[in-house]
């Protein structure tokens, strides 16, 4: 298979190291003139940073829709196991009815917030893009407090990316690789 | 926060992962005690189940005993850590940084150490009636039997699962950035082991911008549960017509105000102990105690409110089995002897003397006064709950008393090593204190001159 066939090692990526936040910014001003778009290159830091500290773009994300479906689950579930546990086992006890509202409200409740918080979870975990298999161009030093510009994208491109990585004053340029 | 310290990502990891990456000269030999202690009442409930509840100082009228006093009180520290990590984080409050997992941590062990404390040992033979928790579940199928969802006993842990549920994933979604961390700096087989918890965490800006706005939902989620929780458990007694001492409507608020004093309280006691123990004091700052001090304050004195409140209420309806039960509390020893102690080392001990600021910022003091605080809190549940269960009065059947026996105070005492050596092990395994947390503070920290004094900033979004 060759590098641009489309196959799985048709992808490329290298990663600029920096210690500097505005050394960071330029090398992503550098890629955004060299052509690349905004879905090729990123910024890896080990802490996080205000938003727009590197001119990056604002991240979209529909984590508030998971919370919401998930309640509604939740509740759903809540009602059914409270109303059909205790329309299959008609046992009277203490003279109350047999779907009393108070202690059904509290079972659905929980159900309620059970539900919102297991969909939030997976909702995080969807929308960070994790769990990620591939880690592509990457470098230890991130998680000590170099900041990193990771680019992705077909292999005839690594060359522009690196000159404009080591243009903005890269440490040091490392290259490593992406699925198809 | 007035104090200026300025460290680099590098010694932040550094000093942070130093429990992960190496073992504290302490760490093993209290570890093993602890799981000596632990493993004895283990055996003791071995025992329990061998004999019979006949083994326990539990008799008619008081079928509740210390386990039950335990398990209200290891719900009370659970509360800790939504207290501490839900609301502060809500608020932004800056110093909540280097506090938030432990108190998180220190939920998750505390609600294993509840359920481990009755539900599951406490009906004595717990097979016969279909082990483990067959009231709860509906997995009798074959006999049409279901859940009666009418008792509080299906609410109590409708609630206790789901609070666990939801601590515990808060956790480790707030761990997966220190987790990608540790495996950038170890290697072989560990390294394996934290990328897979890492889930190939990399830092781009959309999943820091995740973990925010999951800081904040999760929070936002956890906290209804949180209340939900300690009114279902109060509940436990106040839905009770037969104890007529708890029959009382203000006894929700009145244990949620309760679990958070003592919660917060065992919070400040394991920042005095990670201090101690690792040595975090350039994260652990005076700063950060007599943050926690004077919220103790505020926590503290709104329990005794409520606490005036039951008690005066409860008199003035000069209703006879009330009597019966406060004159029980408060003159009949050794009840009266115990009543004093709860009230001198839960309030009038520690409340005064963290308004000296001395006190509040001196790490020896926040250690006695917070352990204090939760000698009276274990105390108050005592005193709530056997008491209640006497019922001295004219017409009653059956006068009787209580004292714990060694099996019960072995199973209780298992508990507190339970929890302790989880702290431990977490500690072992995973950072105790949130790494990005602290980072990110320090990226937003500025020392500013105004005049001629240099103030310490912090600039947040």
């Amino acid at each position: 298979m060759t590098e641009n066939s489309g196959g799985i090692l048709s992808q490329r990526s290298i990663i600029g190291l920096y210690v500097d936040e505005d050394a960071a910014a330029n090398a992503m001003d550098g890629l955004k003139a060299a052509g690349f778009s905004e879905s090729e290159y990123e910024i890896l830091t080990g802490t996080p940073y205000p938003e727009g500290t590197f001119g990056e773009a604002e991240p979209v994300h529909k984590l508030y829709r998971f919370p919401l479906i998930g309640a509604a689950s939740g509740f759903i579930v809540g009602l059914v196991l409270t109303v059909g546990t205790q329309l299959s086992f008609p046992l009277v006890t203490g003279g109350k009815p047999i779907l009393s509202i108070p202690p059904m409200a509290i079972v659905m409740y929980e159900g309620t917030l059970l539900g919102a918080i297991l969909f939030t979870i997976f909702g995080i975990i969807f929308e960070s893009r994790l769990p990620r298999t591939f880690m592509g161009a990457y470098d230890t030093r991130i998680t000590e407090g170099y900041i990193g510009v990771a680019v992705t994208g077909e292999a005839g491109k690594m060359g522009p990316a690196e000159e404009a990585l080591k243009a903005a004053g890269a440490e040091e340029v490392k290259r490593g690789w992406e699925k198809g | 926060m007035q104090e200026h310290i300025q460290l680099t990502q590098k010694e932040i990891n550094r000093d942070l992962l130093s429990g992960v990456l190496k073992s504290p000269k302490w760490w093993l030999p209290a570890v093993l005690v602890l799981l000596v202690v632990f493993l004895i009442g283990a055996a003791a409930f071995g025992y329990l189940l061998n004999k019979g509840l006949g083994v326990t100082g539990l008799n008619r009228p008081v079928m509740w005993g210390v386990y039950l006093v335990s398990f209200v009180f290891w719900i009370g520290i659970s509360h800790a850590g939504i207290m501490i990590s839900a609301i502060l984080r809500l608020t932004q409050a800056e110093w909540r940084r280097p506090v938030t997992r432990a108190a998180e941590v220190l939920t998750v062990f505390s609600l294993i150490a509840a359920l481990l404390s009755a539900p599951l040992v406490h009906e004595g033979r717990p097979w016969r009636a279909g082990f483990p928790i067959p009231w709860i579940m509906p997995w009798d199928f074959a006999r049409g039997i279901w859940p009666n969802i009418r008792s509080p006993f299906v609410w109590d842990p409708s609630a206790i699962l789901t609070y666990l549920t939801a601590s515990s994933l808060f956790i480790y979604v707030a761990l997966i950035p220190d987790l990608a961390i540790l495996r950038d700096r170890l290697s072989g087989w560990k390294s394996g082991f934290y990328s897979v918890l890492s889930l190939g965490w990399r830092g781009s800006p959309r999943q820091w911008k995740l973990q925010a706005v999951a800081g904040i939902l999760l929070s936002a989620l956890v906290l209804p549960v949180f209340v939900s929780v300690h009114s279902i458990v109060s509940w436990d007694f106040a839905v009770n017509i037969g104890a007529e001492g708890w029959h009382s409507t203000i006894f929700a608020p009145y244990f949620i105000i309760g679990a958070i004093h003592s919660g917060v309280a065992a919070v400040a006691t394991v920042m005095v102990a990670m201090v101690w123990l690792w040595g975090w004091d350039r994260y652990l700052r005076p700063d950060h105690f007599d943050a926690i001090g004077r919220l103790l304050i505020v926590v503290g004195t709104t329990w005794f409110f409520f606490f005036f409140l039951e008690f005066v209420f409860a008199m003035y309806t000069l209703e006879g089995p009330e009597l019966a039960m406060r004159d029980l509390q408060v003159f009949q020893y050794p009840w009266s002897i115990l009543f004093v102690v709860f009230l001198i080392t839960a309030f009038f001990f520690p409340v005064p003397m963290w308004l000296l600021k001395n006190v509040r910022r001196s790490m020896f003091w926040m250690f006695v006064t917070t352990l204090s605080v939760n000698v009276g809190m274990w105390l108050e549940r005592f005193i709530i709950i056997i008491p209640g269960l006497l019922r001295r009065q004219p017409l009653v059947f059956d006068w009787g008393t209580y004292h714990p026996s060694i099996i019960e105070i072995l199973m209780v005492a298992a508990t507190f090593a339970w929890v302790l050596l989880g702290l431990l092990i977490f500690a072992r395994i995973f950072p105790l204190i949130p790494l990005f947390d602290i980072k990110e503070g320090m990226v937003g920290r500025e020392e500013i001159k105004i005049g001629r004094r240099k103030v310490a900033a912090s600039i947040r979004e």
